[in-house]
């Protein structure tokens, strides 16, 4: 690791050339969009905006051509998605697909893989939700005891996964599992895509503090996969899974979540802020400025190539604490209080994102996971 | 050009501007040899247009510059000479040889090409020869002001023992007097402080750093490194995550000046290297301990260097509360288009 790695990155012109079309097609198909569901930034579920979205080639971009994607540079796909999530636009249902499945399949996938899964992403088709946690495995995913055995040309898998987003509304679970016994707990774990359909799954949605229902308890039983629902090379699930974490922990998602609140608190401010509503407002702005700029320089060492795991748990935790502080402030800063039910669209807003604001710094790496790649990669050991 | 500059100034600095050599300074001795090796490599005239004997450098080559003028703290206004002479060579004037400096606030009037006033805060003003400063008046001037042209002068130092004087003229001749081009703001120097600044900020938090990890690694209590505490390790994170932040902001910030000075990422690398300063020297002496407290020890050379430079040329609540404002003024539909164009927009953006 090395701070020098943030580099300042400006998107090329023929990416920037992007934004206006998807600024006009979004104030175009969200003009009577709520705030509230706004807030709900990437866990708005909407099949029919996702395949609106495969339809324009937003979806799956970064992909070949011969898939249906749009060989797009990562920078292109960087200003579709954060066009997306600044204006709270439903994009749930195909996120982890676009995001971490997609690029995972095409760069592990076997072709039958990449046939069966790829085209269907880039229409905005096909939705995958990432099987990692267990009931006793979370901070501690190595330990997980999801397993897979090998019966004949067939994979038996027994288990159970939980906290698994939008389990209950995907077509499929990339899930690491147990396949094999080693004196490394690290090893002898692989990857398997598993389709929701099959017999033996079962999947209860858990509610969340705010009665939603997002994450799921995901329950395999004796379920039968073919040999080709393995991804990737047997026994090499782990480093699968790290390669994914610059991609899941530097994008603009990771500060982004809580944008709608700065949105309703600018307009319930108005235009004359006093002192204290001025200095809060610029200070996340000039933050937001400042994330921003790390999660494009983390998106250019991807490009290069490079493996910015470090740099990208930075910008999580950075952009973990700074989504949280804006509930905090935005009931400081004004004397309106927040509304689960009625009230106006800053109080709806504030009373939904105070209460997701923990699962921040929850989802994708807790804070003190974060922290301890951090130290670990300055050479604290 | 940014990579021979920076490796050029950080062989020069490490051979000479070693912890006793700042400690010296911070008691008010003069490196004058330190400046002469410094003018003998033309890094004040860096800035300067070629045409006006300067190398022609932009501000995205200098970043790192003065993120290593921070890095090692050196006691000499190497910064403020290259954007007082900027500022000259943007209004057409000719560099100054000499260490140079300038005033961002004050009172300084122009009339009947005299200028009378008070320039405040003005950094190595009792070193340097001459200051320059933007004089209100018919209109804005940009003037050329000569130290010893004061009529009275109030020496000032920061927490680090910087000087920041203050300087009375009383129908002062400036050495030079130039209307201030369109489009320069009044408030370039402020602007451009802050700019120095925040970059000053983060090379100060980066060597700050590295020398808390080392200490953290080296430094054994209850039988180990106390780095492999869980609660040592993270503190130590946090403060990466701030340097890594300042040093971002300050390189968006230098990038995307030239002739004219970036409002919006100036801003947003001031308030953020404001606040990681604060943060940064508060977790560095939480790891070193007392050791990290006593003259001896170099840590202090630059916790007090982020003790000032934080509230230099605008706190974090003056560029925040600026900020603020003018965002609320734009509304929220253009606070993102504002923020992705590194600019205030007016115009709607997507999102009613």
């Amino acid at each position: 690791m090395s701070i020098d790695q943030f580099k300042y990155s400006r998107i090329p012109p023929e990416a920037e050339a992007l934004r206006s079309e998807v600024r006009a097609f979004l104030a175009d198909t969200l003009k009577d969009y709520p705030a509230i569901r706004r807030a709900d930034s990437w866990m708005g579920f909407d099949a029919e905006f996702s395949r609106r979205l495969g339809a324009r080639g937003w979806v799956g971009m970064a992909l070949p051509k011969r898939y249906g994607g749009s060989d797009a540079s990562p920078f292109a796909r960087y200003v579709v998605i954060e066009e997306l999530l600044a204006a709270g636009a439903p994009v749930s249902a195909h996120w982890f697909a676009d995001r971490q499945s997609g690029p995972q399949i095409l760069h592990y996938g076997t072709d039958a893989q990449k046939d069966r899964h790829l085209p269907a992403i880039c229409r905005g088709e096909q939705y995958f939700c990432i099987g990692m946690s267990e009931p006793n495995s979370g901070s501690d995913l190595a330990s997980i005891k999801t397993r897979a055995r090998r019966e004949g040309d067939k994979w038996v898998v027994n288990g159970q996964k939980v906290w698994t987003t939008n389990a209950h509304r995907s077509h499929y679970m990339i899930a690491l599992v147990r396949t094999g016994e080693n004196s490394k707990r690290q090893e002898g774990l692989s990857q398997f895509i598993i389709d929701l359909s099959l017999p033996g799954i079962t999947i209860r949605p858990i509610k969340d503090l705010t009665g939603s229902e997002h994450f799921n308890e995901v329950f395999l039983d004796e379920v039968v996969l073919d040999a080709d629902a393995l991804i990737g090379t047997e026994g090499q699930g782990w480093s699968q899974v790290t390669a994914e974490l610059a991609f899941e922990r530097s994008g603009p998602e990771r500060f982004l979540s809580s944008i709608a609140l700065i949105h309703t608190l600018i307009d319930a401010v108005g235009r004359d802020p006093d002192a204290l509503q001025a200095k809060e407002i610029g200070r996340l702005a000039a933050r937001l400025v400042t994330l921003r700029n790390m999660s494009l320089s983390v998106t250019a060492q991807l490009a290069a190539g490079e493996n910015p795991a470090w740099a990208a748990s930075c910008v999580k935790d950075l952009g973990a604490v700074f989504e949280q502080e804006i509930p905090e402030l935005a009931q400081l800063l004004c004397d309106i209080p927040p509304t689960a039910e009625g009230g106006c669209d800053h109080a709806q807003v504030l009373a939904y994102l105070t209460q997701m604001a923990p699962s921040f710094s929850l989802r994708g790496g807790t804070r003190e996971i974060l922290r301890g790649i951090i130290a670990r990669g300055l050479g604290l050991r | 050009m940014r990579e021979i500059f920076d490796s050029t100034v950080e062989r020069l600095f490490a051979d000479l501007v070693t912890p006793d050599a700042v400690r010296a300074a911070d008691t008010g001795h003069w490196p004058a040899e330190l400046w002469a090796a410094l003018e003998e490599s033309g890094f004040g005239l860096a800035a300067v247009p070629e045409a006006l004997g300067g190398a022609g450098a932009s501000w995205a080559d200098l970043c790192g510059v003065v993120r290593l003028c921070g890095r090692y703290a050196l006691p000499l206004p190497l910064p403020e000479t290259l954007l007082a002479n900027w500022l000259l060579g943007v209004c057409g004037q000719p560099a100054q040889a000499g260490p140079l400096s300038f005033a961002a606030r004050g009172s300084l009037k122009l009339a009947a090409g005299k200028v009378s006033g008070v320039a405040v805060d003005v950094p190595w003003g009792r070193n340097v020869p001459a200051l320059v400063a933007i004089a209100a008046g018919e209109v804005p001037t940009l003037v050329l002001l000569p130290v010893e042209g004061a009529s009275a002068c109030t020496l000032r130092s920061n927490t680090a023992g910087e000087a920041r004087d203050e300087f009375v003229y009383e129908s002062a001749v400036p050495l030079l007097a130039v209307p201030l081009p369109a489009g320069v703001p009044t408030d370039v120097l402020l602007l451009g402080g802050a700019m120095l600044r925040s970059a000053q900020i983060a090379g100060a938090l980066q060597g700050m750093l590295e020398m808390t990890i080392t200490y953290a690694n080296e430094r054994v209590q209850f039988g180990k490194a106390i780095g492999s505490f869980q609660a040592i390790q993270h503190q130590i994170a946090v403060l990466s995550e701030h340097t890594a932040a300042s040093v971002m902001g300050a390189e968006a910030a230098f990038a995307e000046s030239a002739e004219t000075l970036a409002r919006l990422p100036v801003t947003a690398a001031k308030v953020c290297a404001s606040e990681a300063a604060g943060i940064g020297a508060s977790v560095a002496h939480g790891v070193h301990g007392a050791i990290g407290f006593t003259h001896e020890h170099a840590l202090h050379l630059g916790t007090r260097r982020l003790w000032s430079w934080r509230s230099e040329f605008g706190t974090l609540t003056y560029w925040s509360g600026e900020l603020g404002r003018a965002l609320c003024q734009g509304g929220a539909a253009a606070f993102w288009p504002s923020l992705v164009a590194g600019q205030l927009e007016t115009s709607a953006g997507a999102h009613a």
